[in-house]
């Protein structure tokens, strides 16, 4: 099953230091490295932050485009791994390895299952 | 025994083993639910006639499983009619080929698979309750809600939202590894502890038509006993569980609660104190130590004191020390303060109480009031304790306890 690991995370101002962003990248590539041997890794990002976000809402055919992200949460979206996993159990599995404090304090990850639309031959 | 009743006893005994199978062979709870239902059917009309089968379980399953092998085949060629998009649920998508024999004999025991997958903590505490009772319980919706004090519809729809969740989410149907298995007994066991104290906190004896939920989680925990023998925290919360269980006649007296001090000790349930006893003094012999043993230990001490006097509340003391270091909670922390107040004095606890009280944390919460009303009252302080009974009143919604504050409070008035 392909799993979906959102990273949230909470914004702080300061930019995170040499150290701290060392250890956080190490740990991403560790688990990136590992993903990619087992050939379970099917896409990994980190975004920018909120403030760069921009949300379009379409209601009744017309657009509404503003500054910020889709909702004001105390912990932000900063980036996602999408793998394929052989139950939830192996997903958490890997989310415990994810490291979360990239974008300031350490947070969580939304683990969400993929909903496959296929079709059959 | 007629035929109606063996039916019966089959499923009351039989259903949480033979379900279990049939979910792990149809990939389904729904499936195995409905696969179950009509063999259970099919059973009250072959019987009476027939007699009854040498091993009723295995006739079940085996029943079941045809009909799970029926349903498979017609659904298989109602897919092959169809080519429009369609949505896979690929972790639990039934095996194509069903066809061997008798699913019973060949695999000892699926309801450990079971017990993991419905207790997944993945799952909500209301959905982990609900599936476990109604699968490896064998209790029907109606007698889950009407335990639980819930419409009908609300029990159903949690059930229908765990059911879902387990398919859609890939929650495996598996024993989980060594490695994981400790965190994931963890979560058993808190089930089966959350469906005990549903029934001991409900039972007043007025709900004589309600189900009691004390025995299931006794019934559940001495299957977890069997399936993963000499786990000492399996050992530990069985016992917990008799000795607290072993006071249930003791407990209410014309409605009102009666404290464990001015209980009847000659209603308390020797069979269940022997046997509690019994298991206490094996799961403290056994390592790791956790929670559940040292709760069932201090359990035990209450229940050796012939009298309320005779309670050894130094050992209590001490056992709430140790449970301490495992949960630093602030109502544990209550507890062990209210063992010093009766083991190295009144005021030595108090002071502990009020330390307690001072960091804010229980301020919502009726018992940090009540203990130290009891311990101001013990100590012929009838105006302050009179004040704590007042706040710990404004906190209950309870009414056994409602009352009980209530008559401790004219105590003090008086």
């Amino acid at each position: 099953m392909r799993y979906m690991f959102l990273i949230y995370s909470q914004e702080r101002p300061e930019p995170l230091t040499q150290q701290e962003a060392e250890t956080i990248m190490n740990g991403h590539w560790a688990v990136m490295q590992d993903a990619q041997q087992k050939g379970i890794l099917l896409g990994v990002d980190k975004l920018k932050p909120t403030s760069t976000a921009t949300t379009v809402r379409v209601t009744g055919g017309s657009a509404l485009t503003t500054d910020g992200p889709f909702a004001e949460t105390k912990e932000q979206l900063a980036g996602y791994y999408m793998l394929e996993c052989k139950d939830l159990d192996d997903a958490i599995e890997w989310a415990k390895r994810i490291p979360t404090g990239c974008i300031g304090a350490e947070g969580g990850i939304e683990i969400r299952p993929i909903h496959e639309l296929s079709r059959r031959p | 025994m007629d035929a109606g009743a063996a039916v019966e006893a089959v499923f009351r005994q039989e259903s949480g083993r033979i379900v279990a199978t049939l979910i792990r062979i149809s990939g389904s709870f729904d499936r195995a639910e409905e696969a179950m239902q009509e063999a259970f059917a099919a059973a009250l009309a072959a019987w009476p006639a027939n007699g009854i089968p040498q091993n009723p379980a295995a006739w079940i399953t085996t029943a079941a499983h045809r009909k799970l092998i029926d349903q498979s085949r017609r659904e298989k060629t109602q897919r092959e009619k169809q080519d429009s998009l369609q949505y896979e649920t690929p972790a639990f998508r039934p095996p194509d080929d069903l066809e061997f024999d008798d699913p019973a004999m060949h695999f000892p025991d699926d309801r450990l698979r079971l017990i993991f997958t419905c207790c997944h903590p993945a799952l909500n505490p209301e959905g982990q309750v609900a599936l476990t009772l109604r699968t490896l319980g064998g209790l029907t919706t109606t007698e889950i809600a009407r335990a639980f004090l819930l419409p009908e519809p609300t029990l159903a729809q949690r059930l229908v939202r765990a059911k879902r969740k387990i398919q859609e989410a890939g929650i495996a149907y598996e024993i989980p590894p060594a490695a994981r298995l400790p965190e994931r007994l963890t979560s058993v066991q808190a089930v089966i502890y959350l469906i005990f104290n549903a029934g001991y906190t409900a039972g007043s004896g007025r709900q004589l038509l309600r189900l009691d939920l004390c025995a299931e989680a006794i019934r559940l925990a001495r299957l977890l006993d069997e399936l993963l023998p000499g786990d000492p925290e399996n050992l530990g919360l069985l016992a917990l569980m008799l000795l607290h269980d072993s006071r249930r006649q003791a407990r209410v007296s014309d409605s009102q609660l009666v404290t464990l001090e001015d209980q009847d000790r000659s209603l308390w349930d020797q069979a269940e104190i022997s046997e509690g006893l019994r298991l206490v003094e094996t799961a403290l012999r056994l390592r790791p130590l956790g929670p559940y043993q040292v709760q069932a230990a201090i359990a035990a001490v209450h229940a050796q004191a012939k009298t309320a006097g005779e309670t050894d509340w130094n050992e209590i003391a001490a056992l709430y020390a140790r449970l301490f270091e495992f949960n630093h909670s602030p109502v544990i922390a209550l507890n062990h303060a209210v063992a010093i107040a009766m083991s190295a004095g009144f005021e030595e606890g108090l002071r502990r109480i009020n330390a307690i009280g001072a960091t804010g944390e229980l301020d919502g919460y009726y018992l940090l009031h009540g203990s130290r009303a009891d311990i101001l009252r013990r100590m012929n302080r009838f105006e302050e304790a009179a004040e704590a009974y007042r706040r710990a009143l404004a906190l209950t919604t309870n009414q056994v306890e409602h009352d009980f504050l209530s008559r401790r409070l004219r105590m003090c008035e008086k």
